[in-house]
């Protein structure tokens, strides 16, 4: 799999976003800027205000007599099920009898325009005998309710060998969930066509899932329905699941009044109505020796799942199976608990549930680090996983291409780790109110769905008679430049210009079954069903070309845009009308199943990971002592992307990730009131980071020279969600910054996100705990 | 209609000019967002909505004011169809598309990979268009402060930041938005059954209040726009004060700085800058420029928001309202206009004409600081305001006011009195902070806790006392 680097846009080139100049100039189409069909209807939600209740009746009346309006549904007009849960049967579209969060769809309004139905859902009379809601994922512990039964990894003895150690320690740690604030927020258009079909327009990352959500609930048959993406504005996770009620509550009114129908969800209700990032509270203990080894760690963690499971199951996992993130624990109890609670269903969001384990093993190890009073990073030194020993995961995976400690290494140098920690020493000595922080953060990331059944993806490919090309795969474009790496790879096995690749826009009739561009897989699995499609197609263009030749095909060889045997040649454009001429088939569909995984979804044993990557970031922040405001001065890291598919693209993403996890560190604070209504629900009040907080230094970088040592597509590693975590930097350095105005002589209890208030009770909790020493 | 409304001469339609092209729109509601209006009526999808709050950014368009040649990002969710009488306005569209060649920003942000999901970026290309051609020398403090009201989700903003330094390096060609001719503003427009009265003058603006009491006042739209493109309303008559030429006037003697009160933030900060350094520090926080081009001092006092930034330095700032009504004007001080959450001293037929904010004596200093979650563009958890003079080492007199304590802004005399008199000393700093327990009983909210609002207020007076001592480490950001 040699890239030649001849073409124009193949892989491993930096090749621009294909979209670039149609986002700059304002072409770039999202589904709300589609020309509108005449009778086109706008759909206003009506939503619960309570956190639980009971629906007692519901007077749609007076709103149906209202201007303009042509229908209106409860969960009763739904003709299939009012069913769209991933996983679990039983999540509603339409809340049907029981509002069990805040937020949840009880009614659908349509109408001409959308202050038509804005105005009709106001009329709509709903009356509602309120139940006690259970709010707080403490409640939901005690009263053990679950959306499903727990996830617990046993391995080992790890009761023995804590009870064993020579040291102990016990914490408690939370971290809060995090709003996708995706620019564009959820939208579908549905469209009804011939036959009582539909065409949904959809901002998905999963169009599959959108298909058939959409037919079930209208009682269709999949080929009923076809759902198209082109772009989302926007996804992080939730677009994942979340679409699939937008779309169906689009869809059932476009059935109802038999035009098509839009539900463009506005930004508030989009924050109240959609789920979010799991926010989690963990109990942890651990026993270790005078060194900081770990004999044995037992942690609790409650995730507050929402109102039903949704994704929670696969979030749960991941998150257990990165509380290891790159240490070794021979003996460890991770038991998860999916709190059930009347909050909105929370849903994947970037690292799904991986910066939730990893963030509870970090601040183990530094309160660990605090009560042997040892650097944090030597406690990590004898507890990273080693190459040949010491490398089995809790879940049994063993961990087979770590290069965690090279990575950290060479970072510690380029940085001059050691000399910035003293700089920070003598800035905290000479300045009063001010103090820095300072910390590293390795980072090891399993790339798969932990699911081993949604590791597959489809791909077709067109080569037509002028030589141009149509390349149409399952994965969705968010903004991560997916289209234009899976066309790098095409480009490539062709030996063409990448402008010579029509990209078009995803669709469930072009390639079907495929899985949600989700788990950061997108590349790896939609570019490598490409890659084979276009190998399937080249090997027929290949023997085509042997025959004019008059050679074997082993002699033929595609390069620069022309296909060569010995001395001969023809042009690539050439080949395919030959290749045509000839009735030959131009066009294939290519398939890729990602080998050699295997997981037992009850014990939570198995080999969920086809690989893992690596990175490690390091983060200088200051703190004010007088108001606990925070700033993070400086951020070093370094990313392993396998052979980069695409630098400036993988550069974008580690950078994006990276400040989106400094927001969910710092500045993002999700806030309910007592009823359970979440208060946040605008940028004017949920602040996610701007460019001033983005660390005036900067240094990202992508590991050179580190293959994939699994042969993935073109030896690249995967990159969307790893980086995210290298945030966690910030929150530790935020920590490191905290601990030391007293000199590291304590633990710091802060909890995420380290908004200015978190700090500055921190601070007081340290200094009170040394003034009482 | 009624006379007053005849009085002011009538309209047909709203002019302006869009993307260099003449519109004359006569049948437009005249609180119709301009986002909507670019959106639906004129097939102009590049502007996005991504919050409809004035905080993300996506719907930045620029306009050349009526009167003006300065070309401002504005929210066009947040503006109406009414106050682009008389404008001349560009969308992402109207940048490039002649010829296809990219503008400058647009080539810079491509060329830098700027774009991921590109939702956010015709806003982002809107902003530094402006910032290209402000005039202004561009560091990366005016970049970021350029940048504030835009808000990116995918990219991390540094290939932002990269592209907003590239493209703005080189001098600025003229912006094909001024090479259009000015429209004509008009007094009065009437469509779909409403009402929208622009005056000229003061004596018809309280004329306008006078015929419709209950109508509302619309200056930059920056609250009030929230009614229109969140809150569905549609007012039978608003009166536009924007228009009216005393409350657009800029006056300054050797006591005072006089703004009128349609002075938008933009339009007053290079004076602020001079006056009170620390003021304008804060008053950049307020809002993004896209607010700070519309958002004026007036409406920030009008409007009575217990959360505004701008009262509490003006309290401190011993600032007198000039309040004009049927029956002529009266001169209140500030702190005794607001009554209570979201309740004024003004009177049916009044309005806010102008502020006159003293200047400093040579022995008077004057603070403030804002504390919350995000730097820019967040709503404050508190502001502390102090103006102190400072006779011989000793505190003669002191005026602090705090925001985001109680229902109103709000002077904190038991502060006060514990620093006259005293020596200027940490001692009488740390002893004053002590004292905010007992002027303020603060709430629990989204934004903070009543007990860290206490707190942080409290712990301000040892930050202005080291701010006053010149330490140049005071903030986070002093960094």
């Amino acid at each position: 799999m040699n890239a030649d680097g001849d073409i124009r846009g193949a892989v491993h080139s930096s090749v621009r976003h294909d979209s670039a100049r149609g986002h700059v100039t304002g072409v770039a189409r999202y589904i709300d800027d589609m020309p509108l069909l005449p009778g086109t209807q706008e759909i206003v939600l009506v939503t619960s205000p309570h956190a639980h209740a009971r629906i007692v009746s519901i007077d749609v009346s007076a709103a149906r007599a209202m201007d303009g309006v042509r229908g209106i549904a409860t969960a009763a007009d739904i003709p299939g099920h009012n069913d769209v849960g991933p996983i679990f049967d039983g999540e509603p579209i339409l809340a049907d009898g029981l509002a069990d969060y805040a937020g949840a769809p009880i009614v659908a309004v349509a109408a001409d325009t959308y202050d038509q139905a804005y105005a009709a859902a106001k009329k709509v009379v709903v009356e509602y005998e309120e139940l006690t809601p259970v709010l707080e994922i403490e409640d939901a512990l005690e009263r053990e309710q679950y959306t499903y039964p727990p996830q617990i990894i046993t391995y080992g003895d790890p009761a023995t060998a804590i009870a064993a150690a020579s040291r102990r320690i016990k914490g408690e740690l939370r971290c809060g969930g995090q709003d996708h604030f995706y620019l564009e927020s959820n939208i579908a258009l549905a469209v009804p066509r011939d036959d009582g079909d539909l065409d949904v327009y959809s901002s998905t990352q999963h169009p599959s899932e959108v298909q058939h959500g959409v037919a079930h609930a209208l009682g269709v048959a999949s080929n009923a329905v076809t759902v198209e993406v082109r772009r989302m504005g926007g996804g992080f996770g939730g677009k994942e699941s979340q679409p699939t009620i937008i779309a169906a509550i689009a869809a059932l009114m476009a059935v109802i009044t038999g035009r098509p129908a839009k539900l463009r969800l506005r930004r508030d209700d989009d924050m109240i109505v959609t789920g979010k990032r799991h926010d989690f509270l963990f109990r942890y203990e651990a026993g270790f020796d005078d060194t900081g080894r770990i004999d044995g760690v037992d942690i609790l963690m409650g995730m507050r799942s929402g109102n039903v499971a949704d994704l929670s199951p696969g979030v749960l996992a991941r998150a257990l199976c990165h509380a290891d993130n790159c240490y070794h624990l021979p003996n460890a109890r991770l038991a998860g608990y999916p709190c059930k609670t009347n909050t909105v269903s929370n849903t994947a969001f970037r690292g799904f549930g991986g910066p939730q384990g990893m963030i509870v093993i970090e601040a183990m190890l530094e309160h660990i680090a605090r009560e042997l009073g040892m650097p944090l990073d030597d406690v990590r030194a004898v507890n990273y996983y080693g190459t040949d020993e010491r490398n089995v995961t809790p879940y049994q995976q063993t961990v087979k291409d770590n290069i965690i400690v090279p990575l950290v290494e060479r970072l510690q140098a380029e940085v001059d780790f050691d000399g910035m920690s003293k700089a920070v020493d003598d800035f905290n000595a000479s300045h009063e109110t001010l103090k820095k922080g300072l910390a590293l953060m390795p980072v090891k990331f399993g790339i798969s769905f932990n699911t081993p059944k949604l590791n597959q993806a489809g791909a077709l490919v067109h080569v037509y008679a002028d030589g141009s090309v149509h390349l149409n795969h399952g994965g969705t474009e968010m903004g991560q430049g997916l289209f234009t790496k899976v066309a790098q790879v095409v480009a490539s096995v062709f030996q063409i210009d990448l402008d010579n690749i029509k990209i078009s826009a995803t669709r469930t009739d072009k390639v079907p079954n495929t899985s949600a561009t989700a788990a950061s897989s997108g590349s790896d699995l939609n570019g490598m069903a490409a890659f084979n499609a276009a190998n399937t197609i080249k090997d027929r263009m290949t023997g085509v070309a042997a025959e004019i030749f008059d050679t074997d095909a082993d002699q033929v060889e595609f390069r620069q845009n022309r296909v060569y045997a010995g001395n001969e040649s023809l042009s690539f454009s050439e080949l395919a009308e030959q290749t045509y001429n000839r009735r030959v088939q131009l066009s294939a569909a290519g398939f890729y199943s990602t080998p050699g995984l295997h997981w037992d979804a009850k014990s939570l044993i198995g080999n969920p990971f086809y690989y893992f990557t690596y990175g490690a970031a390091i983060a200088e922040v200051v703190i004010d002592t007088l108001t606990g405001e925070s700033r993070v001065l400086r951020a070093d890291m370094l990313q392993d992307c396998g052979n980069s598919l695409n630098p400036a693209i993988d550069i974008g993403q580690i950078e994006g990730a990276f400040v989106q996890g400094q927001g969910w560190l710092t500045s993002e604070e999700l806030v309910w009131n007592d009823r359970g209504q979440l208060l946040t629900h605008g940028p004017s009040t949920y602040k996610i980071p701007g460019s001033r907080d983005v660390p005036p230094v900067f240094n990202v970088h992508i590991l050179e020279d580190a293959p994939n040592r699994f042969p993935t597509v073109f030896r690249s590693k995967a990159v969307g969600e790893p980086p995210l975590m290298l945030a966690i930097s910030v929150w530790l350095a935020i920590r490191d910054a905290v601990s030391r105005t007293a000199d590291h002589r304590h633990f710091v209890k802060l909890d995420a996100p380290a908004t200015p208030e978190v700090i500055l009770n921190a601070i007081e909790d340290v200094s009170r705990r040394d003034s009482v020493q | 209609m009624d006379g007053t409304s005849a009085n002011l001469g009538s309209a047909l339609a709203i002019n302006f000019i869009l993307n260099g092209e003449a519109r004359t729109e006569a049948s437009v509601s005249p609180t119709r967002t301009v986002l909507e209006y670019l959106r639906e009526d004129e097939v102009l999808t590049g502007t996005k909505e991504g919050c409809a709050e004035g905080d993300c950014g996506a719907c930045s368009i620029v306009m050349v004011r009526n009167g003006s040649d300065q070309v401002e990002a504005v929210n066009s969710c947040l503006l109406t169809m009414g106050q682009l009488d008389g404008t001349r306005v560009a969308t992402v569209e109207g940048l490039s598309d002649r010829g296809g060649e990219l503008e400058a920003v647009q080539a810079a942000i491509v060329a830098e990979d700027g774009t991921q999901c590109g939702f956010c970026t015709p806003g982002f290309v809107m902003a530094l268009h402006a910032l290209r051609h402000s005039g202004e020398t561009v560091t990366e403090e005016v970049i970021h402060d350029a940048l504030a009201g835009n808000l990116c989700r995918c990219t991390g903003y540094r290939s932002i930041v990269d592209a907003a330094r590239a493209a703005t390096s080189g001098p600025a060609e003229a912006p094909a938005l001024s090479a259009s001719p000015e429209p004509a503003a008009a007094e009065l427009y009437e469509a779909q059954g409403q009402l929208f009265l622009a005056p000229k003058n003061l004596a018809g603006l309280v004329g306008a209040r006078v015929a419709h009491p209950d109508a509302p006042l619309l200056s930059g739209g920056t609250d009030l726009g929230l009614s229109f493109s969140k809150n569905r309303e549609a007012f039978p008559v608003t009166i536009f004060t924007q228009n009216v030429a005393e409350l657009k006037r800029i006056d300054e003697d050797d006591a005072k700085i006089t703004l009128g009160a349609a002075v938008t933030y933009s339009e007053a900060m290079a004076r602020i800058e001079e006056l009170f350094p620390s003021f304008a520090v804060l008053v950049h926080r307020i809002g993004s420029r896209q607010i700070r081009n519309v958002g004026t001092f007036g409406g920030n006092i009008g409007n009575a928001s217990p959360i505004g930034d701008t009262p509490p330095c003006l309290i401190a700032l011993d600032t007198m309202l000039t309040l004009h009504g049927s029956n002529g004007s009266r001169d209140i001080p500030l702190e005794t206009y607001f009554l209570d959450y979201r309740k004024t001293d003004l009177a049916a037929d009044e309005v806010i004409a102008s502020l006159s904010i003293p200047k400093l004596g040579a022995d008077q200093v004057f603070r403030s600081y804002k504390v919350s979650k995000r730097y820019d563009q967040d709503i404050s958890a508190v502001v502390g305001a102090f103006r102190l003079t400072i006779a011989d080492g000793i505190v003669a007199d002191a005026r602090i006011a705090f925001g985001g304590m109680a229902a109103t802004p709000k002077r904190a005399p038991q502060c006060e009195a514990a620093l006259i008199g005293q020596p200027w000393s940490e001692e009488s700093a740390i002893r004053a902070g002590a004292a905010v327990s007992e002027d303020f009983q603060p709430i629990d909210d989204h934004r903070a806790s009543a007990d860290y609002r206490l707190r942080v207020a409290s712990n301000l007076f040892v930050r202005l006392h080291r701010d006053l001592e010149g330490a140049d480490d005071i903030e986070v950001t002093s960094l």
